[in-house]
């Protein structure tokens, strides 16, 4: 038993101890285990701090069902790590954030957030494929509820509409997941991935493609990549603001991560092939998204399409197959979960305290709210890119890296960097300057300590991962080597058989 | 020798008011703005002298390097500051000129609120300026470049309540990420061909390859970055912020908008000269946009009638003459004007904001007039910078803007005659507003008692009657400047350039310099002619060329183009073709369709969207094991 196995079972132990306990002690009860889990989640970072090991740490494998042979094997490497810390970073404050928000079926609120953790962090630390579809899917059902029990009126519409969507791409994910086994006997990641570097598993380049967009369809459904992004602004319209929170900050990234850990090392061939087509769809995501933000009159689906338009970049840097462009990708997950988290927390503050998500409903928060005012600018700045704040140092690598594959697309990409400029800073504009209104004033008290709680962390952060990046970066970068390392030795042995060969091979197993 | 002190002393100046200014007093406050930059300022005297810059030393570029910010495969950033000669110059400059202002705010800004904010985003803007000057790579270079523009944003934006000042905010903000696309635009190609974005490693390999060999990357490069130096330094096509900049506290106005933060530009330029050089093809567009610049924003200037909207096309106009003495190749000329400009145009800006501070808010030079009487410490200094800036003979503007015609005279005879007339009427409409302002008779509000009538700008003190002369902590930075503008041309930084800037070869013509100064003369003898001698004349001109009047008043319409061909479309295609055609309709539409049809056929489906959640949670199950089931059925038939 590993620190990560304790890490993983604390909150399902969590949430099983919630549905025990009285109604009245489950909001303290929730907040004190996921913060304990927070503070034992750090732990992880030991082996990472001061090295930076490219293999697994914390492996655990052992058998689950043993036919078919499903294994419960779970690892931490230099990719997971920090989706792991975020994951366990954010429950703690998307529980803050609900204290006052939730006030029906409190409870069930709190345990399905804890359920949402065990799922989310079993999804990042998962080596074999079906467990990780397990985990995959044990993640969308506790945020289907929070998004259909405790959203706004078209709650059950959003909750549907997120629920087939994602089910439509991790449906075709399974199927790839269940022909990989019948190919190999196994659902192991490492070994399936071992057979696929060793040549001793190969597919001719049509399975190849089919298996890619097979995985690739799960996946970009839930960045969302364009135009299979409409259920993300409906989802986050509806959801309470812990859903959002946690929907934003760490569920999309489940999409990119699945890209980087699956798409990229198993089928290397398929995504290079991909490559043009998936760049053009993210780049396209960057500027509509940025576009149709910027015309949104409601806050809420104004940062939800922010995001289709952030995610953009991240699909764009793993897709450029260059060193920075992947470093880049792997720290603006990380960099998109604080800074939106961000944004979803306060407009989320805004919203207790008016009860409306229409920006014209606002209009000088900054008089009556100058604390307010200054924490939604400093996470407006960092969700624009301001240097020495997180976002820049992700968008410049991105950029820079998805520069030396393509320089045309990193011309059209950087557009989306003008565009988000516009549409937040108007934002801004509209919801916090000018005269604040009688009826504001009144309904617009300055920020309480426990909000203080719930944001001051993620401001620490941005301004952290902003100025010294390097105390994340080297792990991430180690990392990202190794599985560029392994895409492109497998694409150079490819081009050295024949292709006729390959074919034989393919055919001969 | 502790670079890192010059920014890290404003920075902490900004956190401490920044954080606990609401329960500071105004003293501690000022203590701690003033005090963190004059402080900084000392410690860039002890630096240079301590790296010789004073006595002939630092011919050598001095570094420091902190620690690695980014390090992603062979791409390696550092926060590394280095010195050299040219930011030598900028930074006695900016912490300077900037001390000065400091002090000046705050007698200005003693009557309004904010007061902690203000000081604290102008702390903050001193830190983004000296890691821009500081910085020793590309990365670096744009953290204060952006830096310096978000505190552009919120001190534009001050006095918030104010639509207008918001608009102006964004629109700089807006306006200059169009100049930074193209900045970072030129970062990436330098990391890509290069493999560094530091300085000294670049410009080291720029320097051994041959000019022309290829010349493509270096073309791309340097227009990129220009792309970039004309958002920040208001050149043509990115200008238009820099006018409505002006709705924040005039301080801002001259510090930021006149004195550093606009000649950023102009120093990108000057750093990445190395660049340039190998693109003499760039050099000429950099010198024709700042021609074409200096020009057109002369012309606007004539018709304003608002003080800083004078000053402000001025600003454009003269950061244009910096840009053609980069243009044609006399760098050091630039940068020495750079710093001329910076103190006899923060002079005018402090001056102004002074003759605002005694007319109560006033800012309409037809609302002013006969005020020497009331003013007379800052008209003196009013019309040392006016006399700088309009070239008059041995002040410190004449000194540097020479230099700029000469060499632009070796270049292109045209693009000096074109210089020389503008110099003409930047001397006209810099004299018009003085004379506007200080003689005729007092034309505003008549003394106490009286209604508010016509003040629009109405942020400042009220009801003071007549015009009344700044207090002494407003009025002792204004004479400093005025000195440094009357002797600032005797600082040869040409000379102190050289080790950088290899200085020109051959003598120019003496009447070069008597065309420019008489050109200057003219404008002035033009202006006391129209508005001294018969102030009718302007008007009945207007009026027999109103097509013309009319055209330089609404500034050439450029704004109104702007948000024509590319406000509008973007923003009414975004929201009809993309969002309620594209997304509502196509996309949704779509997949709400094949959500309708499946449940048209699946009759007995239909049971499955009972809305029940519940029952949507145990079909996800039912579905888990059946996959499981299927999984198990598959492997047993392998």
């Amino acid at each position: 038993m590993t620190l990560l196995d304790i890490v993983l079972f604390l909150p399902l132990a969590g949430f099983l101890l919630l549905m025990l306990l009285p109604k009245q002690s489950s909001r303290m009860a929730a907040l004190v285990i996921s913060t304990a889990v927070f503070i034992v989640s750090l732990g992880l970072l030991m082996p990472y701090w001061f090295q930076y090991p490219s293999g697994h740490t914390f492996t655990t494998d052992l058998p689950w069902i043993s036919y078919p042979p499903i294994r419960y094997h779970v690892a931490l490497d230099g990719l997971s790590l920090w989706l792991v810390l975020l994951s366990t970073l954010l429950t703690p404050i998307a529980a803050l954030v609900s204290w006052n928000y939730i006030d029906h079926r409190v409870k069930e609120f709190y345990a399905f957030l804890l359920l949402l953790e065990f799922g989310l962090i079993g999804v990042f630390v998962a080596m074999d494929l079906f467990l990780f579809y397990v985990f995959w899917e044990v993640s969308l059902v506790p945020m289907y509820f929070l998004i259909g029990i405790w959203g706004h009126e078209r709650r059950i519409y959003a909750a549907v509409k997120f629920f087939l969507f994602t089910m439509a791409g991790s449906v075709l994910m399974l199927g790839a997941i269940i022909f990989l086994y019948n190919r190999t006997g196994t659902f192991d990641y490492g070994q399936i991935q071992g057979m696929i570097q060793t040549g001793s598993l190969v597919f001719d380049p049509r399975t190849e493609l089919l298996l890619f967009l097979a995985f690739f369809a799960a996946f970009a459904i839930k960045v969302p990549l364009f135009p299979l992004h409409t259920w993300l602004p409906d989802a986050h319209v509806e959801a309470p603001t812990a859903g959002s929170l946690m929907l934003a900050s760490v569920m999309l990234k489940m999409g990119t991560y699945g890209l980087v850990r699956f798409c990229l090392p198993l089928f290397p061939e398929a995504a290079h092939r991909c490559a043009p087509w998936i760049a053009g769809l993210a780049i396209i995501g960057i500027i509509y998204g940025a576009l149709v933000a910027l015309v949104q009159p409601n806050m809420k689906k104004l940062v939800a399409y922010s995001s289709v338009s952030h995610l953009g970049f991240v699909v764009l840097g793993i897709f450029s197959f260059t060193q920075q462009g992947l470093d880049g990708a792997v720290y603006q997950m990380l960099n998109h979960g604080i800074s939106t988290g961000a944004l979803f927390i306060l407009v989320g503050y805004l919203y207790e305290r008016r009860h409306s998500l229409e920006i014209s409903a606002y209009g000088g928060v900054a008089t009556p709210a100058p604390k307010l005012a200054i924490i939604f600018l400093i996470t407006t700045l960092a969700s624009i890119g301001l240097p020495t704040l997180n976002n820049f140092v992700g968008e410049y690598l991105v950029l820079q890296g998805t520069a030396s594959a393509n320089f045309g697309w990193a011309v059209f990409a950087a557009l989306g960097v003008i565009f988000s400029a516009c549409y937040m800073l108007w934002l801004y504009q509209r919801a916090f300057f000018g005269k604040a209104s009688e009826s504001l004033s009144h309904h617009m008290p300055d920020l309480t300590a426990r909000e203080w709680a719930a944001i001051t962390p993620l401001l620490i952060l941005m301004v952290w991962m902003g100025s010294f990046a390097q105390s994340f970066l080297p792990s991430i970068s180690v990392q990202n080597a190794a599985i560029l390392d392994q895409t492109k030795k497998l694409r150079v042995e490819r081009v050295a058989i024949p292709a006729r060969q390959t074919v034989e091979v393919s055919r001969a197993r | 020798m502790q670079l890192w002190l010059i920014p890290i002393l404003p920075l902490l100046g900004f956190l401490l008011n920044g954080l606990f200014g609401k329960r500071l007093s105004r003293p501690a406050i000022n203590a701690i703005a003033v005090g963190s930059v004059v402080l900084s300022f000392l410690w860039v005297l002890k630096t240079l002298s301590g790296l010789g810059a004073f006595s002939g030393g630092l011919e050598e570029t001095y570094k420091e390097h902190y620690y690695t910010w980014i390090q992603s495969g062979t791409l390696n950033i550092g926060v590394d500051f280095a010195i050299d000669r040219l930011t030598a110059v900028m930074l006695m400059v900016v912490t300077g000129v900037g001390a000065l202002i400091h002090i000046y705010a705050v007698g200005y800004m003693a009557h309004e609120g904010g007061y902690y904010r203000f000081f604290a985003y102008l702390n903050l803007f001193m830190f983004f300026m000296l890691i821009l000057v500081l910085g020793a790579n590309f990365l670096l270079l744009f953290v204060g470049w952006e830096g310096v523009g978000l505190c552009s944003y919120l001190l534009i934006g001050f006095y918030f309540l104010e639509k207008f000042a918001t608009d102006a905010g964004n629109k700089a903000f807006i306006v200059n990420r169009i100049g930074d696309f193209g900045f970072a635009l030129a970062i990436f190609l330098v990391g890509i061909h290069f493999g560094s974005l530091d300085f000294g490693t670049v410009f080291g390999q720029v320097k051994n390859m041959p000019v022309e060999a290829s010349a493509g990357i270096f073309t791309a490069i340097s227009l990129l970055l220009l792309v970039g130096a004309t958002g920040k330094s208001a050149q043509i096509p990115l200008y238009v912020w820099l006018p409505d900049a002006m709705a924040g506290p005039t301080p801002v106005s001259a510090l930021i908008h006149a004195a550093t933060m606009v000649t950023a530009g102009v120093y990108m330029i000057a750093r990445t000269s190395q660049i340039y050089l190998h693109s003499p093809w760039a050099l000429d567009i950099v010198a024709i946009v700042g021609l074409t610049t200096a020009f057109v924003a002369a012309t606007i200037g004539l018709a304003q009638n608002d003080i800083k909207k004078v000053f402000a096309y001025s600003t454009v106009s003269q950061l244009g003459y910096m840009f053609v003495g980069l243009g044609v190749g006399a760098f050091s000329a630039g940068i020495f004007h750079l710093m001329t400009h910076a103190f006899f145009k923060a002079l005018l800006f402090l001056g102004a904001g002074s003759v605002i501070h005694a007319c109560s808010g006033e800012q309409d030079m037809r609302h002013m007039g006969g005020l020497r009487k009331y003013i007379p410490i800052t008209m003196f200094t009013l019309l040392c910078g006016s006399l700088a800036i309009a070239g008059f003979p041995f002040l410190s503007g004449a000194a540097s803007k020479d230099l700029i015609l000469e060499a632009a005279y070796e270049h292109a005879p045209w693009m000096y005659w074109v210089g020389v007339f503008t110099a003409g009427m930047t001397a006209f409409y810099v004299f018009r507003a003085f004379f506007l302002t200080f003689f005729g008779e007092y034309k505003g509000k008549p003394a106490a008692g009286h209604g508010h009538g016509h003040d629009d700008h109405g942020h400042d003190d009220h009801g003071h009657g007549a015009p009344h002369e700044s207090p002494a902590v407003m009025w002792i930075p204004l004479v400093i400047l005025a000195a440094l503008s009357l002797g600032g041309g005797f600082i040869n930084i040409p000379h102190f350039l050289e080790p950088l800037f290899p200085a020109q070869e051959g003598e120019s013509a003496r009447w070069l310099e008597y065309v420019a100064t008489a050109a200057g003369l003219a404008g002035i003898g033009l202006a006391y002619l129209f508005y001294v001698v018969s102030p009718g004349l302007p008007e009945s001109l207007a009026n027999s060329f109103k097509g013309l009047y009319n055209l330089i008043y609404n500034k050439y319409f450029v704004d109104e183009f702007y948000d024509a061909t590319v406000v509008e479309p973007v923003v009414d295609g975004s929201r009809q073709l993309l969002w309620r055609v594209t997304d509502m309709r196509i996309i949704d539409g779509l997949a709400n369709g094949v959500g309708t049809t499946a449940r048209g056929v699946g009759g007995i489906l239909r049971r499955a969207q009972s809305g029940y959640i519940r029952s949507y949670a145990a079909w996800v199950l039912a579905g888990t094991i059946l996959a499981i089931a299927y999984i198990g059925f598959m492997g047993a038939a392998r």
